[in-house]
């Protein structure tokens, strides 16, 4: 197979940058389950809590979303 | 749609492609359409859509109040005439157990006289009987002298000897007291 | 913008990015500033999407809703409890513009769904233009609301005294990332799920694993339309945060 160098390197850090996502994944995964564990022990007050739920989920995901744009601009911008 | 590429890194991917999102020349047409989106949006909800719908809800809610504090005066309105219901049943009941009262009181009297007559009568024919009966006993008592008297007469006049009737008399009362 | 996977079996060439070029509706030319593109399509269908469902949905005025009327009480509801709960009663003289952010973000991502459609919101330029105006109003009234008591909003005082210019600095940084992730959440989430819907398209082309191909295509598709609308939701949320800090900048 040819190709350059570069291209190589290129490819092997979209990889690499991708298992940023799977930290988010764990991350937001944290947070719901936290909520729910919560939630269950106190269902009173989950409802209360919907929109702390979704901002957490919201800050996590963020993170992971950033990773996904560094694969894409490594991909496709650089 | 100029910037496509098929050579021959075309096996790899789409790397040739680039990114629409960072092709820079497009950015102003995004943002004069975005803004012109947003201040049309705006204006349509602030001059029709959220003053229409928030009247709606404030007369919906309007209505149920009112028809909330009219189910309140009709469930008043319910109780008090319960309530007069009640009372009235109440008195009718009151009534009724004066009148039984009275009723049975009357009775009462009626039946206390008619037993009082009725002892007054009793009363009185048991004395005329026990006269009538007293009558007849001292009748029979002076029956039974004269029998005896006549008697006595007869069997002193049988065994030969006359008496006189005043000892005989005085003989057989003294006898019949014996 | 569809994908096209020519070639035999072996190469299948993707071009998942295809769907999110900025093309003029009419002709072939370059893009200026006033051109009608399909971004001015798809924002067009919105602007008519949003006058149908809030404006004609709710021309009844009826005290007991139709479907539509009641979609439309809904929304409304939804984004005025939203910002009730979170920013707070004296928050609600904003709620149009909250509003409007809301319901463009809702309607762009879900008709960025349908099939041969743009999404208006995976595009960094728009999302970016919201954030931006979100931050520039939020510190434009924080500034106009409180002065200089302001920026108490960095000074944590709950913290030791030694630690506070430390947090003060991370607290400025997080503050000027804010509009970048918030407009980069938002863009790169639809693109995203654009990108991997197409990208599961293109598979399909291979006949042995094109029934897996479409079962992948609709379970994300599920997928997209809830995250369509949590990220319609996130975004407005986060707005109502950033409203409070800048109405209650205590910390």
């Amino acid at each position: 197979m040819e190709g350059n160098i570069a291209e190589l390197g290129k490819y092997i850090g979209v990889g690499l940058t991708a298992i940023g996502m799977g930290g988010a994944a764990m991350g937001v995964g944290n947070v719901a389950g936290n909520y729910l564990s919560g939630a269950l022990r106190n269902p009173s007050a989950a409802a209360s809590q919907t929109a702390t739920l979704f901002i957490g989920m919201a800050f996590a995901e963020a993170l992971g979303i950033f990773s996904f744009l560094v694969a894409l601009l490594l991909m496709f911008a650089v | 749609m100029a910037t496509e590429t098929h050579g021959a890194e075309a096996a790899h991917g789409a790397a040739e492609a680039g990114m629409p999102q960072l092709d820079f020349s497009t950015f102003p047409n995004q943002i004069f359409w975005l803004l012109v989106t947003l201040v049309v949006i705006y204006f349509v909800l602030s001059k029709i859509a959220l003053p229409r719908i928030s009247t709606v809800l404030a007369e919906r809610s309007g209505t149920i109040m009112n028809d909330i504090s009219a189910a309140e005066e009709l469930k008043l309105k319910a109780k008090e005439a319960e309530a007069a219901y009640n009372a009235a049943l109440a008195e009718a009941k009151a009534q009724a157990q004066q009148i039984a009262n009275e009723t049975r009181a009357a009775i009462q009297a009626d039946l206390d006289a008619a037993t009082a007559k009725a002892d007054a009568e009793i009363s009185a024919k048991a004395a005329e009987s026990e006269k009538a009966i007293a009558e007849i006993r001292d009748g029979a008592l002076e029956s039974v002298k004269d029998v005896a008297k006549d008697t006595a007469k007869e069997l002193v006049a049988a065994m030969g000897s006359s008496a006189d009737a005043r000892s005989i008399t005085a003989a057989v009362t003294a006898r019949m007291k014996g | 913008m569809a994908t096209e996977a020519h070639g035999s079996e072996s190469s299948l060439v993707f071009h998942p990015m295809d769907q999110f070029k900025v093309a003029p509706l009419f002709g072939d030319g370059p893009v200026h500033w006033y051109t009608i593109t399909n971004v001015t399509l798809w924002m067009a269908i919105s602007v008519i999407g949003v006058i149908f469902l809030l404006v004609v949905g709710s021309r009844g005025r009826a005290i007991v809703p139709s479907k539509g009327q009641s979609i439309a009480e809904l929304t409304y509801g939804f984004v005025y409890k939203m910002i009730e709960d979170v920013t707070g009663k004296d928050a609600v003289k904003y709620f149009p513009y909250v509003m409007t952010l809301f319901i463009f973000i809702v309607f762009s991502n879900m008709l960025g769904l349908l099939p041969l459609s743009f999404t208006t919101t995976s595009h960094i330029a728009v999302t970016g233009v919201l954030a931006l105006l979100v931050f520039l109003f939020v510190t434009i009234l924080g500034f106009a609301k409180n002065g200089t008591k302001f920026l108490a909003l960095f000074w944590v005082s709950s913290a030791p005294l030694a630690v506070r210019p430390l947090l003060a600095v991370i607290e400025l940084i997080s503050y000027f990332v804010r509009p970048v992730s918030h407009s980069i959440r938002l863009a790169g989430n639809m693109m995203a799920g654009h990108a991997v819907i197409k990208v599961f398209a293109g598979f399909a082309a291979i006949a042995a694993i094109s029934p897996v191909s479409v079962l992948a295509i609709s379970a994300m598709y599920g997928l997209e339309i809830l995250v369509a609308f949590i990220q319609a939701y996130v975004f407005t949320i986060l707005t109502c945060v950033y409203l409070k800090d800048a109405l209650h900048p205590v910390h």
